[in-house]
């Protein structure tokens, strides 16, 4: 049987919700109607974590995630002992850092050194441990500068530093961390993730809320998703995090399809040509023919158009354009480019299909522009950013285009996975 | 047990406390020029105010042997309004204290009543370092100063449980209740009108009217206050018997504030 550091059993809590009522409740109608004691008590309420256990393992790295309002960081502060549950029982083990919210408590009229001791002590350290960890917690967050100086002098980035060392330095047995990365400067957060792995390499329990799922799933053993202030999943990270992302994906294609109903009738300025060749419908798929709003790089994608000529043409020809969301042409290309003289087009309904085997894009938001055109380029029908799909990469890499390649070293160079 | 559990929670706090109440003591100047001899000055200016309003301006109708110039009168006067001071400063800022420190209370594990106490012993310490200018000054114009001036001691402690209570009271009553905030502020005036600080109890007006001579007698803080002034002013402490039920007073305010800031203050977290 392996040793428990956090041993949950059914945890409640319940927020209180304000109805406009009860917002203007003022001490006199407090004492007046007698509420004052009735106040203190949740009437209506949302449940912000309802009906959960967990025990998680000593030494576990545990992830959490869930959109916002799914009570994981509520969770995190039952376990900190910040905030009491309504009703189950919070067993931990050994002393507890929380980095919910880094330097909550520093003063801003006194030096940085000033709030280092106070913060420690707030956090549970003695003055002596205080004095042996200060020039550690100094260097680590790079002040050694300005530690004399105010608080209030530093930029958020100083602040947020300070905050972070002096809460790592308590050295606790299990370390809770609330998205505070998130605001971190490009160069303190490796070091932060650096200081959360060598913990994690000391046998210490931590747990970790964030919405950087990439973190979550390089860093944690474990990951466990809440939604609606419940577990409804718990396992491996990677699972886990593609799972969850698939959760969304689905809510948002849905969002997205109903949102694509209240639209359909196109905006002028979005749509010219004589109309002569019709494109009267597009559809964005994925290889299986299925239709899809989000797309990974890895996916291909299946362009489908719905050409309705009014009259024969013999002068005639397709294009298409994917434009980024900044609105610059990732590619384009139409059939006369691609050495397609058209020839005949018989009057009626016809299927043209754009197949990509494989996107390569990044992350983000895209526009399908279409059109039909003659030969010289008159467009008969052009649709511009009416057709939008999104790509969801777990890689940050930047540019446009996501480019084949390959990375080769000698034996000489290693690495280890990150 | 209450009591002992929280005496213990305090116990356990207390290098905490004492790192935040110099930490409050060192940030409330910083900044200002004057800097820590504001500590000194506020209390001495607003003597000067009311000697010049109420011992000069409006010269008392009925003399007491004791206060026969405007100079015994601001002795007197600051006897009384060192304490006061203190008082009514740590009750304003209880009102505040816990949704300025929002942050520690939402998101730091923190012992909440450190808050409050921390908030009348940064006032205490203010009110000591007032002492040696009240001592200084009864040097300088040379009114005696008697052995009782050790009773007022205890009579600091008596004052300290009793602010600690009713601080705890405001500070829990503010978080749910804004307007808690301005009723003090102006409840706040009318107890310094309705203790005998610029005035002696044994004011004639006062003695005449029975109401007015009961409601004196029932404020904790005339007894409090009248401490102050036998022990430094009049050099004697007649009222012994009143001070001791002021002081099992006290202690009530003290259990029952800290009792009821102790039932809600799992709202804090939620409300501040």
């Amino acid at each position: 049987m392996k040793e428990i550091a956090i041993s949950l059993r059914n945890i409640v809590k319940a927020y209180r919700k304000y109805s406009s009522k009860h917002r203007f409740n003022t001490l006199k109608s407090a004492f007046i109607d007698g509420t004052i004691f009735r106040d203190f008590k949740p009437e209506e309420v949302f449940m912000a974590v309802n009906n959960v256990s967990l025990d998680i393992e000593k030494g576990k790295t545990v992830g959490i995630l869930g959109e916002n309002g799914s009570g994981k960081s509520t969770l995190l502060k039952i376990i900190a002992g910040i905030i009491r549950p309504n009703r189950g029982t919070v067993i931990t083990k050994g002393r507890i850092s929380a980095l919910i919210e880094l330097g909550a408590g520093f003063h801003p009229e006194i030096s940085g050194r000033e709030n280092i001791f106070i913060n420690g002590i707030i956090l549970g350290l003695t003055k002596k441990e205080i004095k042996e960890k200060y020039d550690e917690i100094v260097r680590f967050a790079e002040l050694e500068d300005f530690i004399e100086q105010p608080v209030k002098t530093y930029s958020s980035g100083m602040f947020m530093r300070l905050g972070f060392s002096v809460a790592i330095n308590v050295n606790p047995d299990i370390l809770l961390v609330d998205e505070v990365l998130a605001v971190g400067d490009a160069s303190f957060v490796p070091k932060c993730i650096d200081k959360i792995n060598e913990f994690k390499r000391s046998g210490k329990t931590i747990v970790f809320v964030s919405h950087d799922l990439e973190t979550v799933a390089r860093i944690t053993d474990e990951a466990i998703w809440m939604k609606k202030g419940q577990i409804v999943m718990r396992g491996y990270p990677r699972q886990v995090v593609d799972t969850y992302l698939q959760d969304i994906s689905e809510k948002e294609e849905s969002k997205h399809k109903e949102e694509k109903k209240e639209e359909s009738i196109p905006v002028d300025n979005k749509r010219w040509g004589d109309k002569s060749v019709e494109i009267t419908s597009v559809k964005i798929k994925d290889l299986t023919g299925k239709e899809k709003f989000i797309y990974s790089p890895e996916d291909g994608m299946i362009v489908e158009l719905e050409v309705k000529a009014n009259e024969e043409k013999d002068d005639f020809g397709f294009g298409i354009g994917i434009l980024n969301g900044e609105g610059h042409v990732v590619y384009g290309t139409n059939t006369f480019l691609e050495n397609l003289m058209g020839k005949k087009l018989k009057k009626g309904l016809h299927k043209v299909v754009f197949k990509i085997p494989k996107l390569n894009l990044i992350n983000g938001f895209y526009f399908i522009d279409v059109a039909s055109h003659s030969k010289d380029g008159t467009p008969y029908d052009y649709h511009h950013l009416l057709h939008k799909f999104r790509v969801d990469s777990n890689k940050r890499d930047v540019g446009v285009y996501r480019i084949n390649h390959q990375w080769n070293f000698d034996d000489g160079i290693e690495f280890r996975k990150y | 047990m209450f009591i002992i559990e929280k005496i213990k929670t305090i116990y356990r706090s207390r290098l905490l406390i004492s790192n935040l109440v110099s930490r409050e003591l060192k940030a409330r100047y910083r900044g200002s020029v004057l800097g820590f001899l504001w500590t000194f000055l506020n209390p001495l200016l607003l003597m000067l105010v009311y000697t010049l309003a109420f011992g000069i301006i409006l010269k008392p109708r009925y003399p007491i042997p004791e206060l026969k110039t405007a100079l015994d009168y601001s002795l007197f006067l600051f006897t009384g309004l060192l304490p006061w001071i203190w008082f009514s400063s740590s009750i304003i800022e209880a009102g505040n204290v816990l949704s300025i420190h929002g942050a520690l209370i939402k998101k730091v594990l923190f012992p909440v009543e450190v808050l409050p106490i921390m908030t009348v012993t940064a006032n205490f310490i203010n009110f000591l370092l007032g002492l040696p200018i009240l001592i200084l000054f009864f040097i300088i114009l040379g009114h005696p100063l008697t052995w009782y001036v050790f009773f007022s001691i205890p009579v600091m402690i008596i004052q300290f449980f009793f602010t600690l209570g009713l601080a705890f009271l405001v500070a829990a009553l503010t978080v749910h209740f804004k307007d808690v905030q301005n009723l003090i502020a102006n409840l706040l005036t009318l107890w310094f009108f309705g203790t005998p600080i610029i005035y002696p109890f044994n004011f004639e007006p006062i003695l005449k009217s029975k109401i007015i001579k009961t409601a004196l007698l029932l404020n904790p803080f005339t007894h409090i206050v009248e401490g102050y002034q036998y022990s430094f002013f009049f050099g004697s402490l007649p009222h012994w018997k009143k001070l001791s039920v002021t002081f099992i007073i006290s202690l009530l305010f003290f259990l029952g504030g800290y009792y009821f800031f102790d039932r809600v203050k799992d709202t804090f977290a939620e409300e501040v």
